[in-house]
């Protein structure tokens, strides 16, 4: 017993210093209060390569051939310009950023709920758009947004974008299917079977469909919640817990669960549903619901911190040159930002299908934001931030 | 030719060899004076591990908790502050998924004394040399295979239309908390056989004798003489069960469907709010400081 306690004094004692030292090391950065955007150098010229390119992207925005021989537009780049491509793969927006502040990688294809806490935490630096000469015939809508770019300077070049889906298993579910009460209020028929997205920003996909069949609680913009809207939300997807099966964290755990049959219906990814059928243990259909969606418009953003600047500006601008744009658009199944990319799908109807240059069509999706107490909608400032959406989903889960 | 050179090399070896042991003499000679400057030498390399890599860790761990992150960039703001250490006690949802990581530990750990204790026994009593060597094999083999690839291995087998549902005509408990409990429960089995058997090898046959001799049934003797005696041995083990599952999350994520645990919670808190999730392993690490100090208490540890 003595013996004991004699041991564990000497531990005890120096975790007692190592807190002391600890709280005597540090406590210079105060609280930022406003937000403004720190001042990061630009680039002026983009020289030779370095050899190397580390980035962070979704699933399917770097493909090598490694999935399909067909879909590979990495390759071509590294013969081009030398610069061999390292990607990891995101599977949330949270996870990209929370990589991109390890300062190891040179660039990330960042969602609209990712980009400005990039912008905003000083990881990513402004993006010299002349010196990315496809960026001219980019669809004019997506630049100058105000997810990726702060007082007309912009932080990225936008990569395209697209809704969230409905999917469903067509060997399961009979019939088909046309809105979202299928993983909301009807969800209990398909109970242990539906799956949903693992992230505080599926909030969102509960506000959306609040947002047309609850028209009393007044929601106008799904990432725009006050407490009381919020508390709807996470009501309805309490509710919804009772019948999910898993949730889906990563795009490969979406398609085990889909082809094992452990989940049949749910929200999902066009690029998901192509490798499910494209495996042929099952087939699955997707479609954007008529209460709308939430989506993605992604933008190329390069690190603050990059070690290889050169590659990351040759990697822009070739993932939105025509044809390479025109690829990933098709294997991810998204809209196009280039223009001219249009012109080069496999599928000369792919633009129209996915009205890539329709202004109105893409202002109607509802893209990924990061909710702030200051509405982003700008309808006030009495909104519930992302923090407190955080502490909500894992409520939801329990 | 190659004979030539090792010849040659080895000659050359052997010549600073025997200088070298001249040094070493002296050396020894040095240290066998000082008794204090010689233990400290031999002790300075393993504390100063014990002490900056693994101390150190944890100590920054803590500390680590009382910092903030700012709600909107995610960025760590080094200013003092409880606020994290209040919000995993006053909010409910951490104190349910402790309760069930807790529960879950525990459920492991006696599903596997209850499979480790006759199976060692077996082992080290009534096993022959050459079953013995091979039951000590197939008990390691296990650990040879990758976590993932076991972790995997039991989602495929809980799959809806897998070879479980397959054998019992649809009747499995699907993913969720049963599915951890077992799958765990497999996979640490090793760390609770080895130290039992290890125990049950410990322990002198002469015991069981004597206890037959003074007129006791099968059931008395396991009882009265070979639980207490290989029970620190069990505690042992269950040491390992116990604190492996509270920090178990990856096969959680595959086999637990919707059932989340503490370390669940854990590593989805630190992409956004590494201060937060800080706090949160307070839990796990006190969880096991107490069961230490339980295991302690029982007195299972005074003889390992």
């Amino acid at each position: 017993m003595r013996r004991w306690m004699q041991i564990l004094r000497m531990p005890a004692a120096v975790l007692a210093a190592g807190l002391l030292l600890a709280g005597c090391a540090s406590s210079s950065s105060g609280s930022t209060g406003a937000h403004k955007a720190p001042n990061i150098p630009m680039a002026k010229s983009v020289g030779n390569g370095e050899g190397q390119l580390n980035i962070v992207v979704w699933a399917g925005y770097a493909e090598d051939g490694s999935d399909d021989p067909k879909v590979n537009w990495v390759t071509p780049f590294e013969q081009q310009t030398g610069c061999k491509v390292n990607a990891k793969i995101g599977d949330t927006s949270d996870q990209m950023v929370s990589l991109m502040k390890t300062g190891q990688y040179d660039g990330v294809s960042a969602s609209g709920d990712a980009t400005l806490r990039l912008i905003y935490g000083g990881d990513v630096a402004p993006v010299n758009t002349n010196l990315v000469p496809n960026y001219k015939t980019v669809s004019s809508f997506l630049k100058n947004g105000n997810w990726n770019s702060v007082n007309g300077q912009m932080y990225g070049i936008p990569h395209g974008w697209g809704a969230n889906l409905l999917m469903w298993d067509k060997q399961r579910v009979p019939g088909n299917l046309d809105s979202w009460s299928a993983v909301f209020d009807k969800s209990s028929q398909y109970k242990g079977k539906v799956t949903a997205y693992d992230s505080p920003i599926y909030i969102a996909d509960a506000a959306l469909y609040l947002m047309a069949t609850k028209p009393d609680l007044g929601i106008k913009d799904p990432y725009s919640l006050t407490s009381k809207q919020l508390d709807a939300a996470v009501s309805l997807l309490k509710e919804q817990h009772s019948n999910i099966g898993e949730y889906w964290s990563s795009y490969t755990k979406a398609v085990q669960a889909f082809e094992s049959g452990t989940s049949e219906v749910g929200t999902t990814w066009q690029v998901i549903a192509n490798l499910i059928n494209s495996d042929k243990k099952t087939t699955v259909e997707t479609v954007l619901p008529k209460e709308g969606a939430t989506g993605w418009s992604d933008t190329w953003m390069i690190s603050s911190k990059a070690k290889h600047p050169n590659c990351m500006y040759k990697w822009m601008n070739w993932i939105i040159s025509p044809t390479a744009n025109a690829q990933v658009a098709e294997w991810f199944g998204e809209a196009p930002a280039q223009t001219l990319a249009c012109q080069h799908t496999s599928d000369p109807k792919f633009c129209d299908g996915y009205h890539a240059m329709d202004a109105q069509y893409a202002a109607k999706i509802h893209y990924w934001t990061t909710p702030q107490t200051q509405c982003v909608d700008g309808k006030g400032n009495d909104c519930t931030d992302y923090s407190t959406w955080t502490t909500k989903w894992q409520e939801v889960k329990g | 030719m190659d004979h030539e050179v090792a010849r040659g090399q080895g000659v050359a070896a052997a010549a600073p060899a025997g200088v070298e042991f001249g040094r070493r003499g002296a050396a020894s000679a040095f240290f066998a004076a000082k008794r204090r400057t010689r233990l400290a030498l031999l002790l300075v390399p393993p504390m100063a591990w014990l002490i900056i890599a693994y101390l150190g860790a944890i100590a920054a761990l803590l500390v680590s908790s009382l910092w903030t992150v700012d709600s909107f960039t995610s960025n760590v703001i080094h200013s003092y502050t409880t606020a994290n250490l209040h919000e995993v006690i006053s909010q409910p949802l951490y104190r349910t998924v402790a309760f069930r990581t807790i529960v879950v530990a525990l459920a492991v750990t006696v599903i596997d004394a209850v499979i480790a204790f006759p199976m060692a026994f077996y082992m080290s009593m009534v096993a022959g040399p050459r079953l013995r060597r091979f039951l000590v094999v197939a008990v390691l083999t296990p650990l040879w295979a990758s976590y993932l690839v076991k972790a995997y291995a039991w989602r495929t087998l809980l799959a809806p239309s897998g070879p479980l549902s397959w054998a019992s005509s649809g009747h499995t408990p699907g993913y969720g908390q049963t599915a951890i409990i077992a799958t765990l429960a497999y996979m640490w089995l090793p760390f609770m056989v080895l130290p039992v058997y290890a125990g049950f090898e410990r322990m002198p046959r002469t015991l069981l004798e004597a206890s037959a001799d003074l007129g006791a049934g099968g059931w008395r003797t396991v009882r009265s003489v070979i639980v207490p005696l290989v029970f620190p041995a069990i505690a042992a083990g269950s040491i390992f069960t116990f604190s492996l599952t509270l920090g178990d999350y990856i096969a959680v994520g595959i086999v637990g469907g919707k059932t989340q645990l503490i370390a669940n919670v854990i590593s989805d808190q630190v992409t956004l709010n590494q201060p937060l999730a800080a706090a949160i392993s307070i839990i796990p690490l006190l969880a096991i400081v107490l069961y230490l100090v339980g295991m302690r208490r029982t007195g299972a540890l005074e003889n390992v």
